[in-house]
This record gives C-alpha cells, sequence and structure tokens, in this order.
C-alpha cells in the first residue's frame, strides 16, 4: 500500500511566529496523494498553499504532524539529509523560473545532477532532458537569450533530469501569457500521461485546476476536499 | 560537486562581474605586491650588507675601546702600546699584524676642487689586511710612518673629483685640511660597503695623523685596532689572547672588560639581525595593506550574498547542502585573493626591479632577491586571507532558509 502513495500527510501544522502574535499557517492538513496523480492545491491568499507545498516539497518542516514522502520519514531528517531528500525525489517548478542567468540552458538543466554527487553522463542526459520539453535547438543559449515559455521549459527540464517521485509547480503558467501557459500545462500534462509522473499544481486558476485529476481547496490553513 | 567544477564556476561569476571583481583583486595585488617587494628589498639590502662585511676577510678582528653589552666606568682609550702588545708574537702566537686606526673627516682640496672625505691614520699592515689593490704608485712604507711623511694614498673616488683622472696622478700634491700631502698611491676601486664608499678616502701615516690631523686627548691614543689573525681557524684562539693581553694591560684581569674584541662572524651576525628587523618591519607595514585588500574582499562577499539570496535558495531547492553553497563562495573569495597572489607577485618582483636599477643608477649597487620563500608566503597567505575573509560571508550563505531566500526580492 505503501508504494502507491507519494505523498502521505497527516495533521500537519505550521506555526509562525511573528513578533507577539502567532500565525497559524497550517491548523492541521491531512492530504495522501497516490503515485501518477495530477492534483491542484487552491485556495485564496493567506490560505497556507505555499506554506503547505513548502512542506510537501521538504523545504521547510511542519511545527507538527508525520509527513511521508515516497517512503521516507520527513519530519525526523536534519538539513542535509533533506537537501538529499529535494534533490533525488522532488523536482520545483517556480512562478519566476528562478533560471541561473549568464548560464546556458543545459548547465541550468545539469545543476541537480552536479548536487547528486557521482552521477554519470551529467551532460547527456541534461540534453535528453532539453530535448524531451522541444528544447532541442536552445541547448547552448544562456537563460536572459530565452523567452518566458522557453525558460519555463528549461525549468522543467530541470525538474524532472533527476527522475524525482513527484514534481512541485507552484503557479507554473503565473508569468505567461494564456497561449504560451496553455502550452506549458500541455507539456507538464503530457509528462504525466507519458511517464506517470505524479503533478501537483498551485494555482489561481480554475480553468487549470479543472484540467487536474483532484483538487485540494485550502481555507484558513485547513482542506475542505471536494471533486 | 566537485572542486574542479566549482572553480570553473567560481570563475565564470566572477567573470559575470568584472569590474567589481577586478578592484577586489586589486587590493589584494597592491597588498602580496608590497609584501613581495618589501621583503626583497630588505633581502637584498641584507646580501649587499653580509657580502660587504665577508668582503673584509674571515680572520679579522676589530678591537674597541668601551663595553657595548655592560656598563663599564672610565673605559681606558685603546693605545699604541696596546697595539704592541698584541702584536708580540709571545704573548699573541696567533696573531699574525696589528694596525692601530684613528678616523676623522677632513676636507681635501687640489687644483680649486674640494671635497670632504673620511682620513684614516694606520699603519703599513693595514694595507694588506684590507686586501687593497693599487691603481698606481705604493702603499704607505714603515719609512713613511717613522718620518712622520706628509703621504697619502687616496681612494680612486677621491682622485676622480680632485684631479678628474686616476692616472698620473702620483707625486701630485693634496691638501687635508689645509695642510700638503704628496699622492704616493691610488686604490683600487672596491666600491660601497657596510660603513660608506670605501673609494671616498684618504688614508696617512699613523704618526702624521696623530700629530698633525686628528687629535686625540692622549697622544699615543687610537681608535681601534686591526688584528690579522694566522687563519680563519684561529679567530676564537686569538680572540683569547688579545682579550688576555688587554686586561693585563689595562688591569681589569676580573670584573667587566673595558674594551670589544669583534669577529667578522660577530658583525655579520649584528647586520643579519639588524637587517632581519628591518625586513621584518617593512614586511609588516606591506602587510597591512594586504589585510586592508581581505577586508575589501568581505566586503565585496557580503555584497554578493545579499545580491545572490535567491539564487541560493534556488540552489538549495535542487539539492544543494549547507557545504555547497559553503564551498561555492569559499571557492570563490579564494579565487580573488589567488588571481590577486599571482598578479601581485609579478607586481612585486617588477617594484624590486625598480628599486634595483633606481639604487644601480645611485651608484649604490643593490639586488632586491625575491626568494621562493616570499613567494610561497605571500602566495599562501593571500590564499589564507581570501579563505578567512570568505568564511563569514560563505557561512552566511550557506546558513540561509531555502524558504525564507527563495522568497528574497
Amino acid at each position: 500500500m505503501a508504494k502507491d502513495w507519494v505523498i502521505q500527510a497527516k495533521d500537519l501544522m505550521k506555526v509562525y511566529q511573528m513578533g507577539e502574535v502567532e500565525v497559524r499557517a497550517l491548523a492541521g492538513v491531512s492530504c495522501d496523494i497516490k503515485r501518477g496523480e495530477v492534483v491542484a492545491i487552491m485556495g485564496p491568499s493567506g490560505s497556507g498553499k505555499s506554506t503547505l507545498m513548502n512542506i510537501l516539497g521538504c523545504l521547510d518542516l511542519p511545527s507538527s504532524g508525520k509527513y511521508i514522502l515516497d517512503g521516507e520519514a520527513v519530519e525526523t531528517l536534519g538539513d542535509d539529509q533533506l537537501a538529499d531528500i529535494r534533490n533525488r525525489k522532488v523536482g520545483f517548478i517556480f512562478q519566476s523560473f528562478n533560471l541561473l542567468s549568464r548560464t546556458t540552458a543545459l548547465a541550468n538543466v545539469e545543476l541537480p545532477l552536479r548536487y547528486a554527487g557521482n552521477v554519470p553522463n551529467k551532460k547527456e542526459r541534461a540534453r535528453a532532458a532539453l530535448v524531451s520539453v522541444g528544447l532541442g535547438d536552445r541547448i547552448s543559449h544562456r537563460s536572459t537569450e530565452l523567452s518566458g515559455g522557453e525558460q519555463q521549459r528549461v525549468a522543467i527540464a530541470r525538474a524532472l533530469v533527476n527522475n524525482p517521485a513527484i514534481i512541485m509547480a507552484d503557479e507554473p503558467t503565473g508569468n505567461l501569457d494564456s497561449k504560451v501557459g496553455k502550452e506549458i500545462l500541455e507539456l507538464l500534462l503530457a509528462l504525466n500521461r507519458d511517464n506517470g509522473t505524479t503533478l501537483i499544481i498551485v494555482t489561481h486558476d480554475p480553468g487549470i485546476a479543472a484540467q487536474t485529476q483532484r483538487i485540494i481547496h485550502l481555507r484558513d490553513g485547513l482542506v475542505e476536499e471536494k471533486k | 560537486m566537485n572542486i574542479g567544477q566549482s572553480i570553473i564556476e567560481a570563475l565564470e561569476t566572477l567573470n559575470g562581474n568584472k569590474l567589481r571583481s577586478g578592484l577586489t583583486i586589486l587590493g589584494i595585488v597592491i597588498g602580496v605586491g608590497a609584501v613581495i617587494a618589501m621583503l626583497a628589498i630588505g633581502q637584498g639590502a641584507q646580501d649587499t650588507i653580509t657580502g660587504a662585511i665577508s668582503g673584509i676577510g674571515t680572520n679579522l678582528l676589530f678591537v674597541f675601546s668601551g663595553n657595548h653589552i655592560q656598563e663599564v666606568r672610565n673605559p681606558k682609550p685603546l693605545t699604541l702600546g696596546d697595539a704592541a702588545a698584541i702584536a708580540d708574537p709571545f704573548a699573541a702566537p696567533d696573531v699574525l699584524a696589528v694596525a692601530p686606526i684613528i678616523e676623522g673627516r677632513g676636507d681635501v682640496t687640489a687644483g680649486g676642487e674640494t671635497m670632504s672625505v673620511s682620513v684614516t691614520g694606520t699603519t703599513p699592515q693595514y694595507f694588506s689586511m684590507q686586501n687593497y689593490s693599487l691603481l698606481e704608485g705604493d702603499f704607505l712604507s714603515q719609512e713613511n710612518l717613522q718620518g712622520n711623511a706628509s703621504a697619502v694614498v687616496i681612494g680612486p673616488g677621491v682622485a676622480d673629483k680632485l684631479f678628474g683622472r686616476r692616472n698620473g696622478v702620483v707625486g701630485e700634491t693634496i691638501r687635508i685640511n689645509g695642510q700638503p700631502f704628496r699622492v704616493v698611491g691610488i686604490l683600487e676601486s672596491k666600491g660601497g660597503s657596510a660603513f660608506g664608499s670605501q673609494d671616498n678616502q684618504v688614508i696617512i701615516p699613523f704618526t702624521t695623523a696623530q700629530t698633525r690631523l686628528i687629535h686625540r686627548s692622549a697622544l699615543n691614543e687610537v681608535d681601534q685596532l686591526y688584528v690579522q689573525v694566522v687563519s680563519a681557524k684561529a679567530v676564537p684562539l686569538a680572540t683569547d689572547e688579545v682579550k688576555q693581553i688587554l686586561r693585563q694591560r689595562h688591569r681589569t684581569p676580573v670584573g667587566v672588560d673595558d674594551f670589544t674584541v669583534f669577529s667578522q662572524a660577530d658583525f655579520l651576525s649584528i647586520a643579519t639581525t639588524v637587517t632581519g628587523v628591518f625586513t621584518i618591519f617593512l614586511g609588516g607595514i606591506a602587510g597591512i595593506s594586504l589585510l586592508v585588500g581581505g577586508i575589501g574582499i568581505m566586503n565585496i562577499m557580503l555584497v554578493s550574498v545579499t545580491e545572490r539570496t535567491r539564487e541560493i535558495g534556488l540552489r538549495k531547492a535542487l539539492g544543494a547542502r549547507k557545504r555547497d553553497i559553503l564551498i561555492q563562495f569559499l571557492v570563490e573569495s579564494s579565487m580573488l585573493s589567488l588571481i590577486g597572489g599571482m598578479i601581485g607577485i609579478l607586481l612585486g618582483w617588477f617594484l624590486g626591479f625598480i628599486v634595483g636599477r633606481i639604487a644601480a643608477a645611485s651608484g649604490n649597487p643593490f639586488n632586491p632577491a625575491i626568494s621562493m620563500n616570499a613567494i610561497l608566503l605571500a602566495t599562501l597567505f593571500s590564499a589564507a586571507v581570501g579563505l578567512f575573509f570568505g568564511i563569514y560571508p560563505a557561512n552566511r550563505a550557506a546558513g540561509l532558509e531555502p524558504v525564507e531566500a527563495l522568497r528574497y526580492e
């Protein structure tokens, strides 16, 4: 059964101390996500979606609660182990692309492999990932020479180059016009269809959410699940 | 992430901000260049001085009145009698010859030209002790000495200045402090020494100097004694003999000696100590500029960390460990200081070369020597500066929380 669930989160709480006031960003969120599922996380600003994604992506630890990512209990891990988990199991796609400027598309995609240690054929794998997102002819362009859509494709290639268990996209089309945004979403969904990659998309856009299999609605740090 | 990869990446980053990297490197270049140049100049000075001292012969002793280490009341002056006693082959078998010396300054004139020179009154033995050779004429003779003769041997610098030539000067008359002297010989050039240029001196018979030019309180008083020892090996033995004789004559068999015996080795060790202190002093001052350069690196690295907060967050999101970020920034700061160090070595070498040229042009040949040690020291020190001043900014970068860093605008 554990094989089927990529994400098992139970009663996740995240409390921030803002001066005197305690802010509860997450007030006990439980969610399970199956391997190969496409899930959207929606909710108004301040509902805790970003906090949830940070925790699910192992960028941050919950204040309390249990979280098992791909069979590993995360809440007990140290900084370095978290870094390893992020490297091997999670691929991030950001709203603002977050590519290294002045660096070629290839070097950007290669970056997670470099942090992974002794990975053979780094260049070949990075190139293959770029080809798979349709950027075979842009490999040695610097990221500043690429359009927004192309930059996001590089980011997608970077997210999947290490064969992660899960790809997390935070408003992946937020900085793109609707036509290009549609292409990027298509690309992400195609990855899921063709490779069975688990996909979590944080979005405001109901049109995007509608194309996923399941929507997790967050409100005030709590889940209101419906389908 | 391996180190080779980190270095390439660091160089690319530094290259991306050429002006800033260049200015930071310049700080280190100046620091290392100054250290190298100063050490080279110090080393060069040391070589020149020790070379000059070595040139005076390994089998010489110098005897002065007074004690330079311990306080002594009313030191008795050295006298001709002391010289004669030391020269006694039965009392001091290891002493080959003794030359008493009195020294002063005087104005020499000839044909309307005047120059200020050092005047040495001594005996004929002095010339062989000093390894002097002659361009023409003769050294002072025993007859000159005994006859209170107005004879003088002049240095080549004096001949140049007074006569404009070095040949055919023998037989001419010069005046020392107004008194006429006949030139009997011209010395060959020996160049500068620790005690000033030996080319600008005149040497007259001891007796003449004593009675007519350089007045001392007692008639037979001398300033110092040069003692030639039979061989370099016998120097310690001869030193003891000389001391023994002088203690007896000065009636200080117990208690503090009222005279000092120096050998060439003593001079060498003193000169080495002095120039060593001088070198450390110069190097220390230059080191301050290296320190300032290091602070420049720290400053720039801190700015760089702040500027690249998002990049650091991204790298962490992609799986960079603390150590990876730490190494990345440390390599960058070390690269800055290492490149600066290498250029600085060239600059220091160039400065040393220029100083050497200036010294040569002003007539005091002097070779700034860049030792392998200085280069190693400067390279290691500059790399250490880069590491040391890079640690704080790198730590700051490595300690950033990924979520916070990614959110940074």
